[in-house]
């Protein structure tokens, strides 16, 4: 089948590609833009680990085709953060051990971060219902609901406001 | 894990959509998170597909006077959070907390949802239960198929291989009406083991207009006439609802799985339409 030009803004930057219409989105991320930071786990919507924003909302990567991200903006997990220092997100899942070995992480940055974006102080329900649809085998949530309550506190405090929008 | 290689089209206006149908392996692509699963594991090879996501003016939750019309294009997300849903039918909203996961419900639509009619799916139920009118459009006109008819089977629907869903209009219900929903699931967002909705008025004390249906439980979401015929003219008594639902757990069809076994099934309808009813009757004015 024929490709598709497209043309988007991916972490702020423009990207223009030809695209076969059967390529998903967390494949053309991860191996025409090599962005490998997105995961992808099941790659059938279950497990959240290729969560991405487009738009501003976080959606399964594996979920949407390439073709369909013409003139969106997309958010990845190397678009948070900036000249190699941590966001705000992130470093409450360091600080407060959010992860083990990692696999779900950035899953799990875009759903708080969606969710930090609507909700700047939200309740210990919020939080796990915001991230009710990312899997993660290692740490039993805990931490990571420790860690998005703790970014929650840090972003309202003003440390790096700025960044979020970014990402 | 990847979709078969299909042909894309992404029309500007609903006509040029409508036309792109006329092929019988075409599929429609709106939030695409049940047909891009089932494209992924080669389930569905559709050889073109319809992408309607920038067709304009269909995104809407709209207050039409006396009913709430819903666009092809609104996706679980916006219908959640909507005033109009919040107002008039808030047990759209009691089974919205268990569908699916916000970044699922950001891109996946009502009427998509509706279309796929997955036999554990609650909104089929719902819609049921309010009796939603269904406006299915094609390139020859527009016809109008009420809820009740429009759920044939396990993922069957009425609809033609040339149409699409474009609006959901669902009348408010008249005033005083009570509601009760409840759904058992291994997890929220997953699918349902059972799911019961039931509307219902009290009138003099009595039960009328009952409406109540079962998802999870047989080939489609199920409206339960017998059960509605039960109630209506009743004055509401645990024994009547313990009775109605030994009946519906009997009149049900379930099939067992790894999950969860048929007779478990029964239990649960058995289980939760006496609280779903108690529920409506205490919800109702």
């Amino acid at each position: 089948m024929d490709k598709v030009a497209i043309n988007l803004t991916v972490n702020g930057r423009n990207r223009q590609a030809l695209v076969p219409p059967r390529m998903l989105l967390s494949d053309f991320i991860r191996h025409e833009l090599e962005l490998p930071g997105t995961h992808v786990g099941c790659e059938h919507g279950v497990c959240g680990s290729c969560n991405v924003l487009v738009d501003g909302k976080a959606v399964r990567s594996c979920l949407m085709f390439a073709v369909q991200t013409d003139g969106a903006r997309i958010g990845t997990i190397e678009g948070m953060g900036a000249d190699g220092s941590l966001h705000p997100i992130q470093e409450a899942f360091w600080e407060e051990h959010g992860l083990q070995c990692g696999f779900c992480t950035p899953g799990m940055l875009v759903a708080a971060t969606e969710l930090l974006a609507e909700k700047p102080d939200p309740s210990e329900e919020e939080i796990r219902e915001a991230i009710s649809g990312n899997l993660c085998r290692c740490t039993g949530y805990e931490f990571i609901i420790k860690a998005i309550r703790s970014a929650a506190q840090k972003l309202r405090e003003g440390n790096g406001a700025a960044q979020t929008e970014s990402a | 894990m990847k979709p078969a290689a299909f042909e894309y089209e992404c029309p500007q206006q609903l006509d040029a959509a409508l036309a792109l149908l006329n092929d019988a392996n075409s599929r429609i692509l709106a939030g695409g998170q049940s047909l891009v699963p089932m494209m992924n594991f080669r389930l569905a090879t559709p050889s073109r597909l319809v992408d309607i996501n920038k067709l304009p003016d269909l995104d809407y939750v709209r207050d039409a006077g006396d009913a709430v019309e819903i666009g092809a294009l609104a996706r679980h997300a916006q219908v959640y959070a909507s005033n109009e849903v919040a107002q008039h039918f808030p047990i759209m909203k009691a089974a919205y907390e268990w569908i699916a996961h916000s970044a699922v419900r950001n891109r996946g639509t009502l009427c998509g949802n509706l279309c796929h009619a997955d036999p554990a799916s609650e909104m089929p139920a719902i819609m049921q239960v309010l009796e939603a009118q269904l406006t299915l459009s094609s390139a020859s006109g527009a016809r109008v198929v009420v809820a009740t008819d429009f759920f044939k089977g396990s993922y069957e629907t009425a609809i033609a291989a040339d149409e699409m869903l474009t609006m959901l209009s669902i009348s408010k219900p008249a005033p005083g009406t009570g509601w009760g929903f409840e759904e058992v699931a291994m997890r929220k967002g997953d699918y349902a083991w059972c799911t019961v909705a039931a509307t219902l008025q009290l009138s003099s004390g009595k039960i009328a207009s009952a409406r109540v249906a079962v998802s999870g439980v047989d080939a489609c979401a199920t409206r339960l006439s017998d059960a509605e015929s039960s109630l209506d003219g009743q004055a509401p008594d645990t024994e009547l609802f313990a009775n109605v639902a030994a009946s519906a757990a009997l009149a049900v069809d379930p099939a067992d799985n790894v999950a969860v076994s048929a007779d478990y099934r029964r239990d649960l309808v058995r289980t939760l339409m006496p609280r779903v009813l108690q529920a409506a009757v205490e919800s109702a004015g």
